[in-house]
């Protein structure tokens, strides 16, 4: 009932002085936006990691074995010298972890480059995403053909002139024209398109179908690869439980393979999903961490703000004060009223904030590869945090307030 | 009869300290009031009628002395319990109205039940009965600044009778207001009077003390004369 009253009399009081009350709170609109604004895009970059970054790059169950890490942070010169002296990946290595692995599960070797891919009336795409793999690297990577079909093992083996396309490469180069069987040109070498890739969308803002997959022995190799070499070897378990088997056996033949002796560190890297993930939950941390301390003060300041403006407030009713009090108002009553209103003020406040905050993200969002996700929990948090500022504010004029004398308030000028 | 007593103080004193010094502001009233009484405390200033009212009022504690309201010593109580009692048993008028600016005449009068916990509905029609009993059961959704002073005074009287008080206690009520309206509002007393309603009224004007019925005259924090009048003007 006090409640009610309490808010109503606060709208009241920031309905009266529009301009006022928006310098008041000023300061808890921009923590509350700083904070919706990043927690937003954290969020929306964590579930973009979750449900897209990490299965794209590194693929469900997947072991992905290579030179060094594919994902790193800070690396120092030293590391690098160390890394560029490792031994490469070779066709050898994919074979004996194809017949020394226990663990059942698919093995494919993958190797990327770039270039241009052009068709036979001279239409010509840049920047193409080139793959030479082997035929397991499709089921690996869960990539679906469209139309046509993928090639085979033999024709992987064989090193037939074979391309599959992306959806993007495919509609660049033959627009409406069915691309299947015709052929196109990639660093001087002729393939035959015999399929194309579904629609798989983009990763940070880069496209992910503009791109051509040809036989890991192939042509289009001395484009991606040196002779006998591969960036990546991929492992896909069959049975998910059985990741970290997999891992001990991949890493024993690769040591067996490198003569590595017990006290030599791997020459090579194991990467997972959860790798890539462990990578980021440690970056959003950082982000968790950092971002709080700069929120808080903007909410100090903020809440500095609401305490003067409280203040001033109160002495302005000082006779108001004085009356509720010989109409029979308790401290308790006056406190409580103060409370409510500087948590009011403070409130619409975040509210204002929070607004702003999703708009910034989702601009954020629109204007960059960054995601943004809206999340009902931390809405929740920024109002607590701005009705809690308000409160905070509040207590030292609350209690001034209630601690006038009714009789020397009453002739207050 | 004690029953009848709606006000009993004794040896009620009052000492403010004033820098080095002591100012003794009441220096032993006793004083009885009566139910439906009509009194008029008088005096000039510096007098102690101003901190006799505010004791009256529960609004200050005094020195020494005993103070018993509608049978009760409240000269003793703590804070909390004499916001309740102001709540209940003193309805106060101000020389200045002092209603909520930005809340209509309705909401001005239910506050001192929101204060009592009387759920919204029942305060809502109570506030609207006591509205009409002062004449302004059209006005009920006006804001102060929408009222004339005589009307502003009216809400505040009806604010002040809205928990049936066991006094109401009006300080200067027509100082604020010109002399036909003054007489308006000293008529509504005159009403309330007949109705059975006891009042305290704190002037210092001799035309206004004339509407009461008794006259208590302070002078150096002492009753100077307490006179009862049988041909009081209504």
């Amino acid at each position: 009932m006090l409640l009610g009253e309490g808010i109503r009399l606060a709208l009241q009081q920031i309905r009266a002085q529009k301009l006022k009350s928006f310098f008041a709170v000023i300061g808890v609109v921009i923590g509350v936006m700083f904070l919706m604004t990043v927690v937003t895009v954290i969020e929306g970059m964590n579930r973009y990691m979750k449900e897209d970054f990490a299965r794209t790059i590194y693929g469900l169950n997947t072991i992905t074995l290579s030179r060094w890490p594919e994902v790193q942070i800070n690396t120092s010169a030293e590391q690098w010298r160390e890394w560029i002296r490792r031994p490469r990946l070779t066709f050898e290595d994919a074979d004996a972890i194809r017949e020394q692995l226990d663990v059942p599960a698919l093995v494919a070797v993958e190797s990327g480059g770039g270039g241009r891919v052009a068709a036979e009336d001279g239409t010509e795409i840049e920047n193409v995403w080139l793959t030479t793999a082997s035929a397991d690297y499709f089921r690996i990577r869960e990539l679906k053909i469209a139309r046509g079909r993928a090639f085979t093992a033999p024709e992987d083996r064989i090193g037939a002139p074979v391309v599959i396309l992306g959806h993007e490469a495919a509609q660049k180069l033959f627009g409406d024209r069915d691309p299947l069987g015709r052929m196109v040109k990639i660093a001087g070498h002729r393939f035959r398109v015999i399929g194309v890739l579904e629609k798989q969308g983009t990763l940070f803002g880069m496209s992910l179908d503009n791109r051509a997959i040809a036989p890991s022995r192939s042509m289009l190799a001395r484009v991606t690869a040196p002779h006998g070499v591969v960036d990546d070897i991929l492992i896909r378990v069959d049975d998910p439980d059985q990741m970290q088997q997999a891992l001990m056996e991949v890493e024993a033949i690769m040591r067996v393979r490198h003569r590595l002796r017990p006290d030599q560190p791997n020459d090579f890297a194991l990467d997972t999903a959860d790798d890539s993930m462990a990578f980021w939950t440690r970056i959003s941390r950082i982000l968790y961490l950092a971002f709080p301390t700069l929120v808080g003060i903007a909410l100090v300041v903020g809440g500095m703000v609401i305490m003067n403006i409280m203040l001033v407030s109160v002495m302005e009713r000082t006779r108001e004060i004085g009356m509720r009090k010989a109409i029979g108002a308790r401290r308790r009553d006056i406190i409580f009223q103060v409370l409510i209103e500087s948590a009011t003020l403070s409130g619409f406040g975040a509210l204002i904030g929070i607004g702003i905050g999703i708009g910034l993200a989702q601009l954020v969002a629109a204007v960059s590869p960054l995601p943004a996700s809206i999340s009902p929990v931390w809405i929740a948090v920024s109002v607590a945090l701005g009705a809690g500022v308000g409160i905070v504010a509040g207590l030292y004029p609350a209690s001034r307030a209630a601690r006038l004398d009714p009789v020397v308030a009453l002739r207050y000028e | 009869m004690i029953a009848q007593q709606v006000i009993r103080t004794e040896k009620l004193t009052k000492e403010y300290v004033l820098g080095s010094e002591i100012v003794r502001a009441l220096r032993g009233v006793d004083l009885v009031v009566e139910r439906n009484e009509y009194v008029a405390i008088m005096g000039p200033s510096g007098s102690g009628k101003s901190t006799l009212m505010n004791l009256i009022g529960c609004l200050d504690t005094p020195t020494s002395g005993e103070y018993w309201l509608n049978g009760q010593l409240v000269s003793e109580l703590s804070d909390d319990e004499l916001a309740r009692i102001r709540n209940k048993e003193i309805g106060f008028v101000f020389q200045t109205f002092n209603l909520l600016p930005r809340a209509t005449a309705l909401h001005n009068v239910e506050l001192p039940l929101i204060y009592a916990g009387v759920p919204a509905k029942e305060r809502r029609e109570r506030a609207a009965s006591a509205l009409e009993r002062v004449g302004l059961a059209q006005r009920m959704d006006h804001k102060p600044s929408e009222l004339s002073g005589g009307q502003r005074q009216r809400v505040a009287i009806a604010r002040a009778l809205i928990n049936n008080p066991a006094i109401l206690l009006a300080d200067e009520p027509t100082g604020n207001l010109d002399s036909k309206t003054s007489e308006e509002i000293m008529a509504l007393f005159g009403e309330l009077h007949a109705d059975g309603q006891t009042i305290i009224l704190v002037t210092h004007e001799n035309d206004i003390a004339a509407f009461a019925h008794r006259v208590v005259t302070l002078r150096d924090g002492l009753i100077e004369s307490d006179v009862v009048r049988d041909a009081a003007v209504v």
